[in-house]
C-alpha cells in the first residue's frame, strides 16, 4: 500500500473543499452573518493548513493501483465529510457534531436526508454551503481534481475515476483523463446553470434557485424551504425541476454523444431508454392510483411525475406528502428508490445498466434450463458484455442486500416501526434522502440514536461510493505489510 | 495531435507511453480485451476493441478527426489495409509496420501507391544499427546525423584511460581532435555537462564527432579499433537474415545458430554466403564446438530475451571482443547493465524513436522540423537535429552569448557540409544542421525551444 500517494491524494481533495468554502464564506460576509463567517473562515484555515500539510509529503512511487485507488476515494470522502460538517459546528447551528456529520456526509453523498426540523431558521449561508455539497458530492470532488490538475504525472489516475464515478462500467469520452474529467465537469455546469437561469425566469428568488439547482444537479435533494419544492405554489417551477432532476438521472455519455451530433447512438442507449419507460409506466401507474386524492388528472400526473423523478433520481425533493398515498404508490416508490437512475449520472441506487445486465443474465439463466448447451453472452447497445463485469454486478447485488439487512438490524435498535426503519436505510443506502412513516417527506432523521446515525451515515458513503471503496477501507489485509 | 495506434504490441505499447507522455490524444486498436485492459490500467489513452482494418473499428476509434494513423499489428496485410482505409476516411498522415522481408523491394512502390507517409520495419532498423556498431565494436552504442557525417557515440571511461579524472575543457588534450562530450551518464543518473565537468572511472560519456574523426580518437584514447572479421549470430529470425545481407557484402564472414530446421533451410537458400548451423544455441557445447571462443563477435538474436541475456554474458565469459544483445522488453535493462552483455539493441525502441521524431515534425509549425532523433544513455537523454530557418531566432549571435535553457547543450553545427564541433565564438546561421542534445524529461519540437530567453517575434 503506497501510503505517500493516499496522503498526498487526500490533501488534494481537502484542498478543493477550502477552495469551494471561500464562496460560502463570502457569502456569509454578504449575507453579515457573521457567526457563520467565523466558522467558514476557522474551517478553511483548519483545511488550509491540514492540505499544505498532506502536500508537503514526498510521493517516490507516483502509480496508482486499484487499491490504492479505492483507499484514495474512500478517505478522501470521509475526510471532507468530517471537515465539511465543522461550520455547523462551531457556530452551534447544529449542537451535536455527530448530527454536523450526518448532514454533510448527507449533502455530499447527495442523500439529501437532514436532521433539521427548521430549515428555514439556518444562516443562508450554511444553506449555501449545504446545496453546495450536493452539488460537488454529485459529479464527485476528485473528479474535479482529474480535471483541474494539469499535465498528470501519475500513472492509474482512471483508477480513482473508476472507484468515485457510479455504475458497473466506467470509461472514458475522449483518450485523456483529464479532458474526460473537464468535459464532465463542462456538462455538469452548464445544465446547472440553464436550471438556474430557468428557475429565477420562473420567479424563485435569487438565492434560493441557486441552491435548488446546486440540489438538483447533485441529485441531493437539499432544499432551503421545509415544505421543499412543496413551498412554490408555481406549476412552472415544479415542472421545471422535475424535469431537471429526469435529466441529471442520464448518463452524462448521452449528453456528450448528443454534443458531438451522435443523436441516433445517444437516443438508441438501452439504458436510457429503460430509465425512460420504467419513469414513464411509474408515473403513470402512480397517477391512476392517486387520482382520487386531487381535484383533477393534470394535478395528479403533475405530482406524480414529480415524486417519481425525484425518488428514482434519489434526489428527495417532494411537492406533496407522498407518506399519505395509498399503499401501492408507496411501494411503487420504495421499488423505485432502489433501482435507482443511470449509470454515470450523479444519482444513487443500483442504477439502471445494473438491472439490464441481471435481467440479461436472468433471461439467459432461464434459456440455458431449457437449452442446457446453448451459448449465450450479453450484449448491452451491440457491445458484449464481459463475463467479469456481470460477476461484479452479481457480488455487488449479494454485497448490497448484505449490507442493506445489517443495518436494517442495527437501526431497528431504536424501536420505530418497520416501515420507518427500513425506508430510513434504504432512502440513505440509496441517497435518496426521505423514505416513507417518520423519515418521510415531511418528517427527518432527528429522533435517530446516535448509533443509528453512524450507521446510516455510513451507509449514505457506501452507496455514494457503490459499497466496494468504503468494504475495502474495513478490510484488515488492506492494511497488512506484504512480507 | 488525435492518433490512432493499431495493434497493442510491443511497437504500440511504447509508442503509446511515449506519444501520450508528449501530450497527445492516443485511441489504441486491438483485437484482444486483454491487452486493451493492461494499456487502459497503465496509460491515459482510449481504447477500441476490434479488427483495426474494420472500417467498423476505425469509426469507432474516430479515425476520420484523427491527424495520424500508425498501424502496428502483427500482420503486415492488416497493417497496410488499415492505412488504405484510413486515408479513404480522411486521416492525412499514414504510417504502417511492414516487416516482411519479402516485400522489402516493394516498399517505395506501397508508399506510392498507399499514400503512406512512411513505413516501419523494425527489424531492418535493428540490423542497420548492429552494422554500424559492428563497424566500431569500441563504442557501445553509435547514431549519426546530418547523412553520416556526424556521429554520437557511447563508451565507458575504463580505470586506466586516460580520460578518468579529466576535466572537459582539458579533453582537447587527450582527443587531439574535434569531439565533444555531451553526456555524461554517472550511476544511474544523466549529465549534461559545462567545461567544469570532471570525469571519472566508470562513466559512460556520449561523444560526439564527425565521422573522420572517430578513429583518431580511438586512437589517441589507446583503444585500439580492431576490426571485426567474422560474427557469430544466436538466433536466424528476420534481424539475422537483413544483418547477414549487409556484414557478407562487406566481408566478415557470418555464422548463424537456428534451432528450427526449416528455418534453417530457408536462410541457407537466401544467404550463400553464410554458415548456417541447425541446433540449440543456448546449448554451451554447440557453441563451443562451432568456435565462440575464436569469433570476433556473438551477437544473440533468439525471440527470448533470457537466452539472449545469458548467452552474451558467456560469450563474454569466454573472451569475445564484443557482444551485442537483443532485447525486447527494455523495462529490466539497468539490471543488466554493466553484466558483461555489451551493446543493447532493442528493435521496438528504434522505431518508436523513428515515429516520434516522425510526429514531432508533424506538430512543428516554424519549418525547423525535427529531423532525426535518438535516444541516448538509456532512453534517459535525447540528441536531435534540426535545421536553422529564417524564423530561428539567434542567428549569427555567438554561442556564448546566447542564454540556452538548462540541461541543453548544443553538440554540433554542421554548415554546409562542414562539421563544426561549436566554441563558444561560433554561431548559428540559416541553413545549418544543428545537432542538440537535451535530457529526455523535456519535449523540443523546434530549435526555437532551446533558448531561455523568450524574445516576443517568436
Amino acid at each position: 500500500m503506497n501510503i505517500r500517494i493516499i496522503g498526498n491524494y487526500v490533501g488534494q481533495a481537502l484542498r478543493v473543499e477550502w477552495l469551494f468554502m471561500i464562496p460560502a464564506l463570502i457569502l456569509s460576509l454578504v449575507f453579515c452573518e457573521w457567526y457563520s463567517a467565523i466558522g467558514f473562515a476557522v474551517t478553511v484555515a483548519a483545511l488550509v493548513l491540514v492540505s499544505v500539510g498532506l502536500s508537503r509529503v514526498k510521493v517516490e512511487e507516483r502509480t496508482i493501483y486499484t487499491r490504492e485507488g479505492f483507499v484514495i476515494v474512500a478517505l478522501s470522502w470521509i475526510s471532507m465529510s468530517l471537515f465539511g460538517a465543522l461550520p455547523f459546528f462551531i457556530i452551534g447551528a447544529i449542537p451535536n457534531y455527530i448530527d454536523c456529520i450526518f448532514e454533510t456526509v448527507s449533502g455530499f453523498t447527495t442523500t439529501g436526508a437532514s436532521i433539521l426540523r427548521d430549515v428555514e431558521a439556518m444562516p443562508r449561508s450554511l444553506l449555501y454551503w449545504r446545496s453546495f455539497t450536493n452539488w460537488l458530492g454529485g459529479m464527485g470532488a476528485i473528479v474535479f481534481l482529474l480535471a483541474i490538475s494539469p499535465k498528470e504525472k501519475t500513472k492509474g489516475s482512471l483508477r480513482i475515476l473508476r472507484a468515485e464515478s457510479p455504475g458497473p462500467i466506467v470509461g472514458k469520452l475522449v483518450p485523456k483523463i483529464r479532458s474526460t474529467a473537464l468535459l464532465l465537469y463542462k456538462i455538469y455546469i452548464a445544465l446547472t446553470v440553464l436550471e438556474m437561469i430557468m428557475l429565477i425566469a420562473g420567479g424563485m428568488p435569487v438565492f434560493e434557485s441557486v441552491c435548488h439547482a446546486f440540489s438538483t444537479a447533485g441529485t441531493g435533494g437539499f432544499s432551503v424551504k421545509n415544505a421543499s419544492i412543496g413551498a412554490y405554489d408555481s406549476d412552472y417551477i415544479q415542472i421545471v425541476i422535475g424535469v431537471f432532476m429526469l435529466l441529471f438521472g442520464i448518463n452524462f455519455n448521452v449528453f456528450y454523444l448528443l454534443l458531438i451530433r451522435k443523436i441516433k447512438q445517444a437516443l438508441f442507449n438501452q439504458e436510457l431508454r429503460l430509465y425512460l419507460g420504467i419513469a414513464a409506466f411509474s408515473t403513470a401507474a402512480i397517477t391512476i392510483n392517486t387520482l382520487s386524492m386531487f381535484d383533477n388528472v393534470g394535478e395528479a400526473l403533475k405530482h406524480g411525475f414529480f415524486q417519481v423523478s425525484s425518488i428514482m433520481t434519489t434526489t428527495g425533493f417532494a411537492t406533496t406528502d407522498f407518506n399519505l398515498w395509498p399503499e401501492f404508490s408507496k411501494c411503487l416508490l420504495v421499488v423505485l428508490m432502489i433501482l435507482g437512475a443511470c449509470a454515470g449520472s450523479t444519482a444513487g441506487g443500483i442504477k439502471m445498466a445494473r438491472l439490464l445486465i441481471l435481467l440479461k443474465s436472468f433471461r439467459n439463466t432461464i434459456q440455458r434450463m431449457i437449452h442446457p448447451r446453448s451459448v449465450k453472452i450479453i450484449k448491452i447497445d451491440g457491445e458484449v458484455t464481459e463475463e467479469s463485469t456481470v460477476r461484479e454486478v452479481t457480488v455487488f447485488m449479494t454485497a448490497y442486500v448484505m449490507i442493506f439487512g445489517a443495518s436494517i438490524l442495527a437501526v431497528s435498535l431504536d424501536n420505530f416501526d418497520f416501515e420507518t426503519t427500513a425506508t430510513a436505510v434504504v432512502a440513505t443506502l440509496n441517497n435518496i434522502g426521505p423514505g416513507l412513516g417518520q423519515v418521510g417527506p415531511t418528517g427527518n432523521f432527528a429522533d435517530f440514536s446516535i448509533f443509528s446515525k453512524i450507521v446510516l451515515s455510513l451507509d449514505m458513503l457506501i452507496g455514494r461510493l457503490e459499497i466496494f471503496p468504503m468494504l475495502m477501507l474495513a478490510a484488515p489485509s488492506m492494511w497488512k505489510r506484504e512480507k | 495531435m488525435k492518433i490512432v495506434i493499431a495493434g497493442d504490441g510491443k511497437v504500440g505499447y511504447t509508442l503509446s507511453e511515449q506519444l501520450s507522455k508528449e501530450g497527445h490524444d492516443i485511441v489504441v486498436i486491438d483485437s484482444n480485451p486483454q491487452v486493451l485492459q493492461e494499456v487502459l490500467d497503465t496509460l491515459d489513452v482510449m481504447v477500441v476493441n476490434g479488427n483495426a482494418a474494420s472500417l467498423e473499428a476505425q469509426k469507432k476509434a474516430g479515425v476520420e478527426t484523427s491527424d495520424l494513423v500508425i498501424a502496428a499489428t502483427s500482420s503486415d496485410e492488416i497493417n497496410l489495409l488499415c492505412c488504405v482505409l484510413a486515408r479513404k476516411l480522411g486521416c492525412k498522415h499514414t504510417i504502417s509496420r511492414v516487416r516482411n522481408p519479402e516485400y522489402i523491394e516493394q516498399v517505395q512502390f506501397l508508399r506510392e501507391e498507399f499514400g503512406l507517409s512512411m513505413t516501419i520495419n523494425p527489424e531492418l532498423a535493428a540490423a542497420r544499427e548492429i552494422f554500424r556498431l559492428i563497424q566500431f565494436p569500441s563504442f557501445l552504442k553509435r547514431d549519426s546525423f546530418a547523412k553520416g557525417r556526424v556521429e554520437l557515440v557511447e563508451l565507458k571511461v575504463g580505470e586506466e584511460s586516460a580520460l578518468a579524472n579529466k576535466q572537459l575543457d582539458q579533453i582537447h588534450e587527450v582527443f587531439k581532435t574535434r569531439a565533444l562530450v555531451c553526456a555524461v551518464e554517472r550511476e544511474e543518473k544523466v549529465y549534461i555537462p559545462n567545461g567544469n565537468f570532471t570525469l571519472r572511472a566508470g562513466d559512460k560519456i556520449t561523444v560526439t564527432a564527425p565521422r573522420s574523426s572517430l578513429a583518431i580518437m580511438l586512437k589517441n584514447l589507446k583503444e585500439t579499433n580492431y576490426k571485426i572479421h567474422s560474427v557469430m549470430m544466436i538466433g536466424g529470425g528476420r534481424i539475422a537474415e537483413y544483418l547477414s545481407e549487409d556484414l557478407i557484402g562487406s566481408g566478415v564472414a557470418v555464422k548463424i545458430v537456428e534451432k528450427d530446421e526449416a528455418r534453417c533451410i530457408e536462410l541457407a537458400e537466401k544467404l550463400p554466403g553464410a554458415i548456417i548451423i541447425n541446433g540449440d544455441g543456448s546449448k554451451q557445447e554447440l557453441l563451443i564446438e562451432e568456435g565462440i571462443k575464436s569469433t570476433d563477435a556473438v551477437i544473440t538474436l533468439t525471440d527470448f530475451d533470457e537466452e539472449n541475456l545469458i548467452i552474451s554474458m558467456f560469450a563474454d565469459y569466454i573472451g569475445a571482443p564484443k557482444t551485442i544483445t537483443k532485447i525486447n522488453r527494455t523495462e529490466y535493462s539497468h539490471l543488466f547493465k554493466d553484466r558483461g552483455i555489451g551493446s543493447v539493441v532493442s528493435p521496438k525502441q528504434l522505431t518508436a524513436h523513428e515515429i516520434i521524431r516522425y510526429v514531432r515534425a508533424m506538430g512543428n509549425t516554424s519549418g525547423g522540423a525535427v529531423r532525426t532523433l535518438h535516444r541516448i544513455v538509456d532512453e534517459k537523454a535525447e540528441a536531435l537535429e534540426f535545421e536553422a530557418v529564417g524564423t530561428t531566432r539567434n542567428l549569427g549571435i555567438p554561442l556564448m552569448k546566447l542564454k540556452l535553457k538548462e540541461d541543453i547543450l548544443i553538440a554540433c553545427i554542421n554548415r554546409r557540409g562542414k562539421v563544426i564541433i561549436p566554441k563558444g565564438s561560433d554561431t548559428i546561421e540559416e541553413k545549418d544542421i544543428v545537432v542538440v542534445v537535451t535530457n529526455a524529461e523535456r519535449t523540443i519540437y523546434d530549435l526555437n525551444d532551446i533558448f531561455a530567453d523568450e524574445t516576443k517575434e517568436a
